[in-house]
């Protein structure tokens, strides 16, 4: 190709505006350092709590009268997204959005954003506090006592913190005895016969670890939508479908008239199960509750053994 | 037809500058709506203290927040819409112009496309593959992807419909289409392997929003917008002359190949900084041009500039309703664009019979 002097005054201009937009750019970023702010005494009231676990800690510490505003993962308790102001999807806040709400103090769950509104908040004249993500026992019991001093609930918080890592713990002599683990799948929803699974790397891969069952979608990267014939090589089981509040047909029924699982072990052995969704994914104050319940679920002759356990 | 469009009476001048007095009106009227409306409810009233506030002269919080809310959220989103809305619509008539179809849109060069396709890159791959990406850059990591992801695939697209230094204009719209379904599809694969969240994030971002505007943003923006502004007012009397027809303008003594290379540099740096900071933003660049014609006729030197007024006015009072419609919650501003867009461009189309005139 012949390079004529207008291809070059091209390349000209984009290359000097590619070179101010790069220069913008990286000015900007040097200056946009995110504050953490760690202090553990009580926070201003109201709060703005966004992210499901967060809303569900404080709800449970008995200070729901504290907040004033939650995003639309707050689905548990169901009163939470009734009664209180709604700021939308924690990813997609909005600076002013949230502060109109009159809230003092920010509790958020480090997965929202986007980043520039949540650097805006930071930089408010509001306190902003940011609670780490993290499915393990340890981390749930970590959130938990985090949240509480926050709110000033420390005692009670660590009580609670105590009782789900207590209840972990049996969950884990449980498991223990589970003589040789059965293939589960984990069925996120089903739509018009096209079933979306649950793999590995997902929240529903790490309850079914906790519940002592092997992820029969190992094989999955992620929640994918698969196909019969896939279904037919997992051959599960036992399936554990989700259900959520206000589903007119039935999920369960659904995914066992799936034409892959009708020659599974889990369709002939009756082992097709619903569970709320929240209850199972939301790794909140009740995750060590519902982990033990789907154990049972999917281990039925270990069902005298958790009673046993209960102190 | 000739002289009409090329040269302008006395008369013409004088309707020109009455239609740029009124469109600038209306802007005005739309950065003061921009500026008092939001969801925390504080308006003109608290600008005293605010600006007492930004100037350092009190350090009450109330008037920082009052601060907050006027000077550096709603100032900043107000600057950077006017910006994407002017950059889109110019771009828009800069595209029709070129192509001679009054239904060609900025997307046409593959600057949207390959933006989108940067941008979801970076959404889900940003914690995993192009984890140095988002490291180096951090929270500038997705604009700046996006602004150079729309430059590289028009860069491609050049290359590809240049034969001998010659860029044609139909190769240039059918390899855009090609392009543009390609990086479509590239899209598309990288949404399949994310999880939920970087879904919705995607989802989300492709809906576009002013919501993340900051001063960073607003100074990234400036000299693109000053970039632009020289470049269109160079273009309009070539786009002019492409109005009749390549060899026509050639024989009026236009550059022809510079023009239509101006013309793509144009749109692409407009397009690219726009989708950098508010995501995809539909409509407005194919509906304001069209708009602008059937009011003040085809002549680009009145186009352009109206079309950049009306574009950034179109685009605050979107953005108004975005803001309020829901709140405390966001609207995504792609969405309200295209409620308002959809309707006058159906009706402009059933009325006119989608004539460029």
């Amino acid at each position: 190709m012949i390079e004529t002097s207008m291809t070059r005054r091209f390349s000209a201009y984009t290359q000097a505006a590619l070179l101010l937009f790069c220069a913008m750019f990286i000015c900007g970023s040097q200056s946009a350092t995110a504050q953490d702010a760690g202090a553990t005494k009580t926070v201003p009231l109201p709060i703005v709590s966004i992210g499901g676990d967060v809303t569900e800690i404080i709800y449970a510490l008995g200070k729901a009268d504290a907040i004033v505003a939650v995003d639309t993962t707050s689905v548990y308790p169901p009163d939470a997204l009734k009664t209180k102001k709604n700021v939308g999807y924690m990813r997609a806040l909005s600076t002013e959005g949230v502060l109109s709400t009159g809230g003092m103090t920010i509790v958020a769950s480090d997965r929202a954003g986007p980043p520039e509104v949540v650097a805006a908040l930071k930089g408010a004249s509001i306190t902003f506090h940011e609670i780490k993500e993290n499915n393990s026992p340890e981390g749930i019991a970590e959130k938990i006592k985090t949240v509480g001093q926050l709110v000033g609930k420390s005692e009670e918080a660590d009580a609670m913190a105590a009782r789900v890592s207590a209840a972990f713990s049996r969950l884990a002599t449980v498991r223990a005895s589970v003589a040789k683990k059965k293939k589960v799948l984990f069925v996120l929803a089903v739509q018009d016969g096209r079933v979306t699974v649950g793999g590995r790397n997902t929240s529903a891969d790490a309850i079914l670890a906790l519940a002592g069952a092997e992820n029969a979608a190992a094989g999955v990267d992620g929640f994918k939508p698969v196909t019969d014939e896939q279904l037919v090589e997992f051959a599960p089981e036992a399936v554990v479908v989700m259900k959520r509040p206000g589903l007119k047909s039935d999920p369960v029924e659904d995914t066992r008239n799936l034409q892959g699982l009708g020659a599974s072990p889990a369709v002939a052995g009756k082992a097709v199960f619903g569970m709320d969704g929240q209850y199972v994914l939301g790794f909140g104050p009740r995750a060590a509750d519902a982990a033990t319940a789907l154990l049972v679920a999917i281990y039925p002759d270990l069902a005298p053994l958790v009673k046993a356990e209960k102190p | 037809m000739v002289s009409a469009v090329l040269d302008s009476g006395y008369r013409d001048r004088k309707r020109r500058a009455a239609m740029l007095w009124m469109a600038s009106g209306l802007a005005v009227a739309a950065v003061l709506l921009s500026l008092a409306v939001g969801p925390t409810g504080l308006s003109f009233n608290a600008l005293p203290r605010a600006l007492a506030a930004a100037f350092g002269a009190t350090d009450d919080p109330e008037a920082l927040r009052e601060r907050l809310v006027l000077v550096d959220i709603r100032l900043a989103r107000t600057l950077l819409g006017g910006f994407v809305g002017a950059a889109l619509a110019v771009a828009g008539a800069t595209m029709q112009a070129m192509f001679r179809n009054p239904l060609a849109d900025p997307g046409l060069i593959g600057v949207s496309s390959g933006a989108a396709f940067a941008a979801v890159a970076t959404i889900a791959l940003g914690q995993g593959v192009l984890g140095f990406w988002t490291q180096w850059f951090g929270i500038f990591a997705l604009p700046l992807a996006a602004f150079l992801g729309g430059l590289v695939t028009t860069l491609c697209l050049v290359a590809l419909a240049s034969r001998n230094g010659q860029l044609t204009v139909g190769v240039l719209l059918l390899a855009g289409v090609a392009i543009a379904a390609l990086a479509g599809s590239g899209s598309g694969v990288i949404a399949y392997i994310s999880d939920d969240r970087q879904l919705r994030d995607l989802t989300l971002w492709q809906m576009g929003s002013l919501s993340g505007a900051s001063w960073q943003k607003v100074t990234a923006v400036v000299p693109f917008a000053a970039l632009l502004v020289i470049l269109t007012s160079r273009l309009a009397r070539p786009l002019n002359g492409l109005l009749l027809g390549e060899s026509e303008a050639f024989h009026l003594g236009i550059d022809v190949e510079r023009a239509k290379r101006l013309a793509i540099a144009a749109t692409a740096i407009a397009v690219g900084a726009s989708v950098a900071v508010a995501g995809v933003i539909g409509f407005v660049g194919l509906v304001v041009p069209h708009l602008v014609r059937l009011i003040a006729g085809p002549d680009n030197r009145i186009v352009l500039p109206l079309s950049a007024i009306l574009g950034a006015s179109l685009v605050l009072v979107a953005d108004v309703v975005s803001r309020m419609a829901v709140r405390p919650a966001e609207l995504p501003i792609g969405i309200v664009m295209a409620i308002i867009g959809a309707p006058i461009f159906l009706h402009l189309l059933l009325r006119r019979g989608g004539g460029v005139s």
